[in-house]
């Protein structure tokens, strides 16, 4: 009867502190915007990984129209070809990187090629150079930015986040960025430079709808990859998925060890309950 | 080691190993992160996506330090909310748990100074937020604010300063930790019927019986850490925080980790003035308040009785005031306007209302159900049931 009042006391309690944090992280970011649909991302959940060929297109969204204004200063050249990223060889990456030119004090002219284990060069030398060029407006550096986006669930949905690992509330969002520019509605107020998208807090962005249908001719289909349709959706799709990797450049390996770790730590845990009980035997406790 | 402890401890006993062990943990990945961690504004949001690019194992080290600050506080509200049901805190125990509600202060200190460090948008605000509470203290107000940003705003001066004591008070948590141990080791452990141990046949040795129970609880208490470690190491934390400070740009909303929220609440609840107490000042007295009211419950509850097994009225007081603080919890994240303004005022009402009423009240009017002779006599019983 007590051993029954205790189980039930410590789902109880068990249940209230999951549910602290749970509570707590309800208040996501991009808490104004409107219901943001959940894309299929292959490297969504436990057993979620990066597709290569993705990756390599949403490199080259990134290569021929982001990145003439978006930065990712954290981001190498040599990221290209580590394991569980877009799979370039070390030659390819080499190769691509000397087609940069990146800030050298030590250089005649003070730049020189780039090398793999060099930095993508950014766009602007300054931020306020960056604001000049945008009409005041900051482009937000990309190394990051996936994960310094979310969505917020309403009630019940985020509650299960936790046990589904849903991670992939920033995606989401960027994803439903690039595809949420709109005619403003009626009576809308818009400065000049400004565009209306759906779900930008506040609705006015800044950055002009950046992707339209045929802006990349995917290389990837050329080299013998399936056929993908040049659409923005799809370009958005890619991009977002591109924009997930340079935040978490390692987020395979990072689940993989997560099964050997976990898998090991359910077996020690059963070893040590029978040990446990072996001791315990005989002892009315 | 040969310790006597009751033998009818239930596995919410295994929490204070546990916390021994989150404690470790946070002190061994804390120091290596230190290696390679910058305490400089320029560079410090860096150099924590370095450990976790660049570093070997640093993405893993990093995410079991962050993890771990949440792991670290569920143990602890677990652990307290245990002392709690259990009249853990009654005679002879009080130093142990005045020396306990020390740790827990110094502990959430701790935590939310590491929680500056990454240099974040949430990192600086909540650094800004909680520093401004500082100034609302009479006549030394002002210059103790300025003393702790080490400048008139939250800058390097007030990073540098935060990483070194950062740095320093995990090894003060670990020197009161011992003291609390030792002071557990004068009265023994209390246990779940609340009844002295009575006799030789009421314990048994702490080792290997405690300790091999402990290890595996604490085995099991790694899987759900783990769990948040390798799948969804950034689900406890907030996106704004991946947005290196800016002291332009202010967030939306500003909120602070999860484990604080309870106190953060009471702390913006007291929106009004009190006689020539203003809403500031009131705001930090009763947060304060809130804290060190834990340190006289000892004297606030005179019920003879420990375990609230046995305490009919105060079960049902006690179950609230957990649902209650999982409201507070709940309304610390929620913006401070419309409807939860009212019900912040009312939960941080019943916080206060249980300890300085409720229970005081309770020790004189309720009848306990009567008590066990002795923990051998319960467990017997519980056997033959």
């Amino acid at each position: 009867m007590m051993s029954n009042r205790i189980v039930i006391a410590a789902i109880a309690l068990a249940g209230a502190l999951l549910a602290g944090p749970a509570l707590a992280a309800e208040e996501g970011g991009g808490h104004s915007t409107p219901h943001i649909d959940r894309v299929d991302w292959s490297f969504a959940g436990i057993f979620g990984t990066y597709d290569e060929h993705q990756l390599q297109r949403g490199f080259q969204v990134y290569r021929e129209v982001c990145a003439s204004c978006h930065s990712a200063r954290l981001f190498a050249f040599r990221n290209l070809s580590e394991e569980g990223g877009p799979g370039f060889s070390e030659a390819q990456v080499r190769a691509l990187a000397a087609e940069y030119q990146v800030p050298d004090d030590s250089a005649d002219g003070e730049t020189r090629a780039a090398i793999p284990a060099d930095r993508w060069p950014s766009p602007y030398p300054s931020d306020q150079a960056a604001r000049d060029a945008n009409g005041g407006a900051l482009p937000p550096d990309f190394s990051v930015l996936a994960k310094a986006r979310g969505v917020s669930d309403p009630f019940p949905t985020w509650a299960f986040n936790y046990f589904t690992a849903y991670q992939e509330g920033g995606v989401d969002y960027i994803h439903a960025l690039l595809t949420g520019y709109e005619e403003a509605p009626e009576g809308f107020d818009l400065q000049p430079g400004q565009y209306y998208n759906e779900v930008y807090p506040g609705h006015a962005i800044s950055m002009p709808p950046p992707l339209v249908d045929g802006v990349v001719d995917y290389a990837d289909a050329e080299a013998g990859g399936a056929e993908v349709p040049e659409t923005v959706e799809q370009y958005s799709r890619d991009v977002s998925a591109f924009m997930m990797w340079l935040a978490e450049p390692h987020l395979a390996s990072r689940k993989a060890a997560g099964f050997r770790v976990i898998l090991f730590l359910v077996l020690f845990a059963g070893l040590m309950y029978a040990t446990k009980s072996r001791i315990w035997k005989g002892i009315e406790h | 080691m040969d310790f006597p402890t009751p033998k009818n401890l239930n596995y919410f006993w295994t929490f204070g190993a546990i916390l021994v062990m989150c404690l470790g943990i946070q002190i061994i990945t804390g120091i290596v992160l230190a290696m390679h961690y910058t305490p400089n504004i320029a560079m410090a949001f860096d150099s924590v996506e370095h450990i976790r690019r660049d570093v070997n194992g640093g993405r893993i080290i990093q995410a079991v330090h962050a993890v771990g600050a949440s792991m670290f506080f569920a143990a602890l509200y677990i652990h307290i909310f245990r002392g709690l049901y259990f009249g853990s805190y009654k005679a002879p125990r009080e130093i142990l748990w005045i020396l306990g509600v020390i740790i827990f202060i110094l502990t959430m200190a701790t935590a939310f100074m590491g929680y500056i460090l990454p240099w974040g948008q949430m990192s600086f605000w909540g650094a800004t937020v909680i520093t401004n509470i500082f100034s609302a203290v009479p006549i030394v107000g002002e210059s103790l604010q300025v003393l702790l940003r080490g400048g008139f705003a939250v800058g390097n001066p007030t990073l540098n300063r935060f990483f070194s004591l950062h740095y320093l008070l995990p090894f003060i948590i670990a020197a009161v930790v011992a003291l609390h141990i030792w002071a557990l080791h004068v009265p023994g452990n209390n246990n779940p019927i609340g009844v002295e141990v009575k006799s030789k046949r009421d314990t048994v040795p702490f080792h290997p019986y405690y300790t091999m129970k402990d290890m595996f609880a604490m085995v099991v208490f790694l899987i759900p850490f783990a769990w948040f470690v390798f799948f969804a190491p950034d689900i406890l934390g907030h996106p704004d925080n991946y947005i290196q400070a800016n002291s332009q740009v202010t967030p939306e909303h500003i909120v602070p980790e999860w484990y604080l929220l309870p106190f953060y609440t009471i702390l913006r609840a007291i929106d009004f003035n009190v006689l020539f107490i203003d809403s500031k000042l009131g705001g930090v007295i009763a947060m304060a308040g809130s804290m060190l009211l834990l340190v006289v419950l000892p004297w606030l509850d005179r019920s003879p009785v420990r375990s609230g097994n046995f305490r009919p009225l105060f079960r049902w007081f006690y179950w609230l005031f957990v649902i209650n603080f999982i409201g507070l919890t709940y309304l610390g994240a929620q913006p401070a306007e419309g409807i939860y303004t009212l019900l912040a005022k009312i939960c941080v009402a019943y916080y206060f209302i249980y300890f300085l009423v409720i229970l005081p009240l309770l020790s004189r009017i309720e009848t306990p159900k009567p008590l066990p002779t002795s923990i051998s006599e319960s467990v017997l019983k519980k056997a033959h049931a």
